[in-house]
């Protein structure tokens, strides 16, 4: 989301492979939910750290809206920026890959090497396009849980991820209550608000919007760069709290001396959000950003569940971490409680703080010492615990 | 943020192996701490700073921040084997509600307080004419989170108004900062602290 700053290089993991996990060949495709059918799956996934003997280190990393394998480390000597959430994965940091084993998985639908709708379509030998099906937060666990499976592991340490990664995370300990020790869901929700849904369509609007996304098949000709360039800068507004903008920002001018003359951007909030939206488009997908923001819109556990909270987490038998920011309208602290509330009521075991912060929704990302110590509490007392 | 450990000796007597105990106001966590590892509790906490929950993270204890005026409505009747009050039911700001969700929600409650009928305390309002600030009641008037002190006496009385029972009183003060003496003689001018085991479940 927001740029991080970059990283001391001392406590880095270094160098990082994505890697890739192909299955589902046919004849026996993916379900899913909608009872479409997706096969072959690939999953591009990134491991850190190592596998202890008895298998019960590991820890699935699940990213948001925008993210990707890439969690940690460095593709290169010559990146200039680690994984998305470097601040938290590294040797003695929050995810601390000297004591656990740290896999980040893409997701089915995206675009950062997992099939999604720019993956081309076996029956068709072109890009999926908008005949790629509409996939849920339930199936790209589903795929992630092959990945597991294909790596040995029989039950994580925990599952851990913000905003869409935390529904990602409640969704696996719901899905595969066996195969999860522990949650950690950060600046998450069981469903998101009207006003989030709202905003991912004014997004999608955008896209649908530039004639050159051509009702999704553009792949052969120019993408839709306007379209999703102002899908992400919309988007980028939501991550930030009205005072991290006034802080970050203020009313200070790009170039003052032009300031008033013409069209440019004069403001410097202004042109940190087409820079969003120009670098964005450089390396994701419009039709991805579609898919993902219709699963993310679509995730309701109360619904899936007759309409009770309660009782979609009645099942699980995963100890969590519930996170929340004071100044995060986006997932907002009441989303977190409700979630909270539905495991008391179960008598689960939960730990539930809300972090005062003016860094709005991308305080998840950002460097912050009382989400660092949680986490690493957390994590240090769960493996403690599932190894008695 | 450094806890007296009052009356947790009391408690930790009072409590039976593998019970599940909710604290209300449970600090740093030691005592739900010190319960895991004495008595085996499967134990979860209710705090309101953020400071306090981190601490209770590290220390392996489930806890969540809230105030405890809200949500205790959430729980089913008698989820919890105890329901710890201790040092807080004067700091909540409809303790009426909070004792009769607590006596709900626990098939035992344990309720301790610092007693304002304290003989010392009593005097330091009749000699001195203001609030009593003493090592019991360490703060001023106006910074003070005791917006409901009670007495001794306030309890039992509690406990015919609203019909439940004491199944124990261990009224006690402290010798040094984690011991606990017992006082049975007169307890609401001689005890420092009120300490009442009640339960609304008829015997």
């Amino acid at each position: 989301m927001t740029k991080k700053e970059k990283e001391p290089e001392h406590n880095s993991i270094g160098i990082v492979n994505t890697e890739y996990f192909t299955f589902c060949e046919p004849p026996h495709p993916l379900k899913l939910s909608n009872g479409r059918k997706l096969g072959p799956v690939t999953l591009a996934y990134e491991t850190y750290g190592t596998l202890n003997e008895n298998k019960s280190n590991a820890v699935l990393i699940l990213h948001a809206l925008s993210g990707n394998a890439h969690a940690a480390g460095y593709h290169s000597d010559k990146d200039k920026a680690p994984g998305w959430w470097d601040t938290y994965i590294g040797p003695g940091k929050a995810f601390d890959t000297d004591k656990y084993f740290i896999i980040c998985s893409n997701v089915i639908g995206g675009c950062s090497g997992s099939t999604g709708p720019a993956s081309l379509n076996p029956s068709s030998g072109k890009p999926y396009a908008l005949d790629f099906p509409m996939v849920t937060i339930s199936d790209m666990v589903n795929a992630q849980k092959k990945l597991i499976d294909h790596l040995g592991i029989k039950k994580l340490l925990s599952v851990a991820g913000g905003s869409m990664g935390g529904m990602q995370a409640l969704q696996w300990t719901i899905s595969y209550p066996d195969m999860v020790e522990s949650c950690i869901g950060i600046a998450t929700s069981a469903s998101l608000s009207a006003q989030g849904i709202a905003l991912n369509e004014v997004g999608r609007q955008a896209i649908f919007n530039d004639p050159k996304w051509n009702g999704g098949n553009y792949y052969d000709s120019s993408f839709p760069k306007a379209g999703l360039s102002l899908a992400r800068m919309i988007g980028h507004i939501t991550y930030l709290s009205e005072k991290h903008m006034h802080e970050k920002f203020g009313r200070k001018f790009q170039d003052s001396a032009n300031a008033g003359n013409d069209m440019n951007p004069e403001f410097m909030v202004e042109s940190y959000l087409r820079h969003q939206g120009v670098k964005f488009v450089e390396r994701f997908d419009a039709n991805s950003y579609i898919y993902i923001t219709r699963a993310i819109d679509h995730f309701d556990l109360r619904a899936d569940y007759g309409d009770s909270l309660t009782a979609a987490f009645e099942n699980v038998s995963a100890n969590y971490l519930i996170i929340s920011f004071t100044t995060d309208w986006l997932y907002p602290t009441g989303n977190s409680k409700e979630i909270v509330r539905a495991l008391r009521v179960n008598g689960k075991n939960v730990n539930y703080t809300d972090i005062e912060t003016d860094n709005g929704h991308d305080a998840f990302l950002l460097p912050n010492e009382l989400l660092e110590k949680n986490i690493k509490n957390f994590l240090k007392s769960e493996l403690k615990k599932s190894e008695i | 943020m450094e806890e007296l450990k009052i009356g947790y000796d009391l408690v930790i007597d009072e409590i039976p192996e593998g019970s599940r105990v909710l604290d209300l106001g449970c600090g740093d966590g030691t005592l739900l701490k010190l319960l895991q590892e004495q008595k085996n509790i499967s134990g979860f906490g209710v705090e309101i700073s953020e400071e306090g929950v981190s601490q209770c993270v590290e220390k392996g204890v489930y806890c969540y921040q809230a105030d405890i005026d809200e949500g205790l409505s959430d729980y089913r009747d008698n989820s919890f084997d105890y329901v710890i009050l201790n040092q807080t039911i004067q700091n909540t700001k409809r303790p009426d509600y909070v004792i009769k969700e607590v006596l709900r929600i626990g098939k035992k409650s344990i309720v301790s307080f610092p007693n304002f009928g304290y003989y010392r305390t009593r005097a330091y309002l009749m000699f001195k004419g203001t609030m009593p600030v003493s090592k019991l009641l360490p703060y001023q008037w106006y910074d003070s989170p005791n917006i409901h002190l009670l007495t001794i006496k306030d309890m039992i009385r509690m406990a015919e108004d609203f019909s439940f029972s004491i199944i124990s009183e261990k009224h006690f003060s402290l010798s040094g900062v984690d011991r606990s003496n017992v006082i049975s003689i007169a307890p609401n001018l001689m005890a420092e602290y009120g300490f009442f085991v009640i339960t609304s479940i008829e015997s």
